[in-house]
């Protein structure tokens, strides 16, 4: 257990983290880039806990930062998911590319 | 080497490759089967940091939870078979090296910087009922007030999903026109 050093987790949540970032730069479906943010809020959950455990074992900190961001996460996906579909309705399409109404 | 290394670094990779296809593939529905597998590999990872309760949370909430609304919200908007078109020009390039030159640059700031050690790292405990108690306790440490402000959250975050994917109500005293 302790032979994993911190180190190593960390570097675990900053690859998913710059997974996620890739994604997020090169899909351009809302559902998908949806998903590179679910990946992107992982990797800080993971390194929340990670320090929780390594650095502050009395406390539990890290543990209430990471359940509070499940249930905003769980929202910010529905609130998404939500618009995602009313514009498929007015658009036909959930390509970033195509919504741009707004842009000129 | 024990076996508990040896299994970290088997769940790593496997949340590792899990991502990469989940954010590489063509074909959304295997997107998002990737990202139920990656999900559940960090359920596992909090398993075997001893933290049973954020585990269960995780698989709860993510995997039985979001990853079901996804797949559902793919049903509705696209056809789940059609292969999606590859990212124009050299945007695909260009994203790589960027995310290749952050992964670099933080790996090496991970590196320089030493953590303070802990005296009795193995001593960390956080069974349901610590979890509990300290979530809905209104002394010093205690969580009551982030736990009430994240449920209306979620009440408001309700409400506006109903408003938002709501259809337009139509004028009953006018006849329906068919588009």
């Amino acid at each position: 257990m302790n032979a994993v050093p911190l180190t190593h987790i960390i570097l675990l949540s900053t690859a998913l983290f710059f997974t996620g970032m890739y994604g997020l730069l090169t899909r351009r479906n809302m559902i998908t880039m949806l998903m590179s943010v679910e990946l992107i809020l992982n990797s800080v959950n993971i390194n929340f806990v990670a320090f929780n455990k390594y650095l502050y074992p009395k406390q539990l900190e890290g543990v209430f930062f990471t359940v509070f961001i499940i249930a905003i996460a769980a929202a910010e996906a529905a609130v998404a998911i939500a618009i995602i579909i009313n514009l498929y309705r007015t658009h036909q399409s959930i390509d970033v590319e195509d919504a741009s109404e707004l842009k000129y | 080497m024990s076996a508990s290394v040896i299994i970290f670094y088997c769940i790593a990779a496997c949340i590792l490759a899990a991502a990469v296809l989940s954010v590489t593939t063509t074909r959304i529905f295997r997107s998002a089967i990737w990202l139920l597998f990656c999900l559940m590999g960090v359920g596992a990872l909090y398993f075997w940091m001893d933290l049973q309760f954020i585990a269960a949370v995780q698989i709860i909430v993510y995997v039985g939870g979001i990853v079901v609304l996804i797949i559902f919200s793919i049903f509705l908007t696209q056809q789940s078979g059609k292969k999606m078109p590859a990212p124009p020009g050299g945007r695909g390039l260009y994203a790589l090296l960027a995310t290749l030159f952050g992964l670099g640059l933080t790996a090496s700031l991970i590196y320089q910087h030493h953590f303070a050690a802990v005296e009795a790292p193995g001593a960390f405990t956080a069974d349901v009922a610590q979890v509990g108690e300290q979530m809905l306790s209104t002394t010093e440490h205690g969580y009551v007030l982030p736990f009430e402000v994240v449920s209306v959250l979620l009440l408001a975050a309700m409400i506006g999903c109903i408003v938002i994917a709501m259809k337009e109500p139509v004028n009953k005293k006018d006849k329906p026109e068919l588009k």
